[in-house]
């Protein structure tokens, strides 16, 4: 039977349609222009800018080559370690206190029901609230500074959300090589598991790759010079600030995500493993932690998605000119909507876009993979 | 800021407000002049007698290519350099008038046990103390050739305001970044710090809020090496292309050049007027005092307030200031100065 001639699938169409169109424009079309709009020159001359019919010049990839190599986009270099770092730890704080929130809960202490509603409660609240109160708490002289005062201690003195301090250095010239290192490191350990499992080609192209990559590291990587001039780059240590906020509100939700996993492994399974002699610990390591892999891969990607766009809550806490906490988003906004280099602006936003996608689409793709096998 | 946006969405949808405050100067100028959005107001200048009314450096700093394109409404200081009377003849120094002076005075205050005889506060403040030791480096006339593009920034003198620039931070508290401006005045109301550099706002901050009587509770100088030069910086009204009430929009104009206008308004803000014709008696003896140097003094406008600089570079400078904060490298900070300044189309 044709496609044409089943009723339902008329219905089915013609009711998506208006969704349709409007994503259609006002997704993909403001994404495809926001695009091509990164690669003109549009803002670069002030009279241009904001006059009613902009005479925009296309010149291809140049905003993105000074945005990682120009003199004066420093900022937006340390704001893409800034993300990263902040990422990684922002998850990992996340998913560790969620995990250990679950599982004090999943032994059913008393008064549950309570203690489930106050560690949820930070997630109904919108980043503005939480960034806004904790600025507050962590002003230079405000109440976590002053918390050991309590106890007789001097006050504490660490500037929460200013400090200039950084670790983790290193020079934005040898990102290639690290990048280089970094893939050729799962290659071989993409080598080393196909090996295992037989997979005897698999495992030969990529410890080639891996090899080819590391010798490309060691001999001409090493001369790659994307900057004429040394730039260091690190963890801000102001981050931990804006880390605490967003832990503390982001960490409610992987809690909820863990406990329902939790509570979704069957009793008999634990009691299995324990009339089998596995200590508590070994039931966790062996029975429990596997089983919540999946959510522990969800609870990334939903953390990850959210602290590559973060914005409302460091604007909140920090506003949009203190440096030491920037992320690009941010850049973004005062490069476009305040600078008036909206081609620039456009181009920062196309690469948080790309950062994203690195994420969601693999996510995206297995998850409708797995659905159609259903 | 956000104010600032719903202009530019405004503007560019097609439905502009019949007038908006904006920073007078290339704030105007470098955004909507350049863009062809405003309309000339020499006419209206001519009509009303203004060009004698206001001083003329002030009307240079309006003008671009021939015309006039907004009107002052008040004027504030940036070059000011505050202090508390009864600390300074406690700990026995003087307001210092060079910048030699100020860090002198400045070890001398470190040596009775002052951490930071500087109060200085949030980002903006920063750059906003840049501009007053840069003018009191360069003086006027250089000042002004920077933004005219006859003197590079990546000039030797220029590099030279980064270096005083290094040294006057040595004398700030550490903690900078998380105050707001009124904490760092507050810091040498208390006594605590000696001096700081703000805008003439603070002395309606210290009046009205904390109740201090100027020349009393609290006093002040042009910033080292600035005496006889005002950096000024104004809040100004222009007049946009294509509007529906243009009438109603010249009348409000009229207003706000106008003698009783300017008058009525300021005692209030804690500004002076632009008019060099004001009622004296109206204002309060800071301002009675700022008037004085209005009239008398250069006139210079202000990087961080939109007066000389177009939003491209002021929106940039905080990352000069960055990246000298960062490696303390004038070289580097000076070079991406020039960069920015070279995108920004200064001088051109």
């Amino acid at each position: 039977m044709k496609w044409t001639k089943n009723a339902d699938n008329w219905v089915a169409a013609l009711v998506m349609l208006p969704s349709v169109i409007l994503i259609a424009i006002f997704v993909y079309y403001f994404i495809a222009k926001t695009g091509y709009t990164s690669l003109t020159d549009w803002g670069k001359d002030p009279s241009q800018a904001l006059s009613a019919h902009p005479k925009i010049k296309f010149i291809g990839f140049e905003n993105y080559k000074d945005l990682f190599t120009g003199l004066i986009n420093g900022r937006f270099r340390q704001d893409l370690v800034s993300t990263f770092f902040f990422t990684l730890f922002f998850i990992a704080g996340c998913l560790s206190v969620g995990l250990g929130l679950a599982m004090f809960l999943d032994r059913s202490p008393k008064g549950e029901g309570l203690f489930r509603t106050i560690f949820l409660f930070p997630m109904s609240l919108s980043f503005i609230v939480t960034g806004t109160i904790w600025r507050w708490m962590l002003q230079p002289q405000g109440g976590v500074n002053q918390l050991p005062s309590l106890v007789g201690l001097p006050p504490g003195k660490f500037g929460w959300l200013t400090s200039r301090e950084q670790v983790f250095q290193f020079d934005w010239n040898s990102l290639p090589l690290f990048t280089a290192l970094v893939v050729a490191m799962v290659l071989l350990w993409v080598a080393f598991s196909a090996f295992r499992n037989g997979f005897r080609r698999r495992a030969l192209t990529a410890l080639a790759s891996a090899g080819l990559l590391i010798a490309w590291a060691f001999t001409l990587g090493s001369s790659v010079q994307l900057l004429p001039f040394e730039e260091k780059h690190g963890f801000n240590l102001a981050f931990i600030g804006i880390l605490i906020a967003a832990i503390w509100q982001m960490s409610g939700y992987t809690m909820a995500l863990y406990l329902a996993g939790l509570r979704g492994i069957p009793e008999e399974l634990r009691e299995a493993a324990r009339a089998d002699g596995a200590s508590e610990f070994q039931l966790y390591q062996r029975i429990i932690f596997p089983l919540l892999a999946p959510i522990t891969l969800s609870a990334m990607i939903i953390l990850g998605h959210i602290s590559l766009k973060i914005f409302d809550l460091i604007f909140a806490m920090a506003g949009a000119d203190n440096a030491p906490t920037d992320v690009p988003a941010l850049l973004l906004y005062v490069t476009a909507f305040r600078s008036n280099q909206l081609a620039t602006g456009a181009a920062i936003g196309t690469i948080l876009l790309i950062l994203v996608a690195f994420i969601i689409v693999p996510y995206l793709r297995s998850q409708l993979r797995s659905e159609v096998r259903r | 800021m956000n104010a600032r946006a719903v202009l530019k969405t405004r503007m560019l949808g097609g439905d502009p407000p019949d007038s908006f405050q904006v920073h007078a100067g290339q704030e105007l100028i470098g955004t909507w002049v350049v863009a062809d959005r405003m309309e000339d107001l020499t006419g209206l200048y001519k009509s009303e007698g203004w060009l004698t009314k206001f001083p003329k450096g002030l009307i240079d700093l309006l003008s671009y290519k021939g015309g006039i394109w907004s009107v002052p409404v008040n004027i504030h200081r940036s070059n000011v350099l505050w202090y508390n009377p009864a600390k300074l003849r406690e700990w026995g120094v003087t307001p210092p008038k060079t910048w030699d002076e100020f860090l002198a005075t400045c070890a001398t205050l470190k040596g009775k046990g002052i951490e930071a005889p500087l109060a200085l506060g949030e980002n903006w403040t920063q750059n906003h103390l840049w501009e007053s030791v840069a003018l009191g480096v360069l003086g006027a006339d250089d000042w002004s050739a920077l933004w005219t593009g006859k003197l590079k920034f990546n000039d030797p003198k220029a590099v030279k305001v980064w270096d005083t620039f290094g040294k006057v931070l040595d004398c700030a508290n550490k903690d900078a970044a998380g105050l707001s401006w009124q904490q760092a005045t507050d810091r040498v109301v208390q006594g605590q710090s000696a001096f700081n550099i703000m805008g003439d706002w603070a002395a309606g901050y210290m009046t009205t809020t904390l109740k201090l009587k100027p020349g009393e509770g609290f006093g002040w100088a042009p910033s080292p090496g600035t005496a006889g030069t005002f950096m000024m910086l104004s809040d100004s009204f222009g007049l946009p292309k294509g509007i529906k009430n243009r009438t109603e929009a010249l009348n409000w104009l009229k207003v706000l050049g106008s003698r009783e206008g300017q008058d009525a308004f300021n005692p209030l803000k804690g500004s002076i007027a632009a008019r060099t014709d004001s009622d004296l008696s109206k204002y309060n003896a800071y301002l009675q005092s700022a008037a004085k140097d209005w009239k008398s003094n250069k006139i210079v406008g202000s990087l961080v307030h939109g007066a000389v600089a177009p939003e491209s570079f002021g929106g940039q400078f905080g990352t000069v200031m960055e990246i000298y904060l960062n490696g303390k490298n004038s070289k580097a900070a000076a070079n991406a100065a020039q960069a920015i300044a070279n995108q920004a189309g200064i001088g051109r």
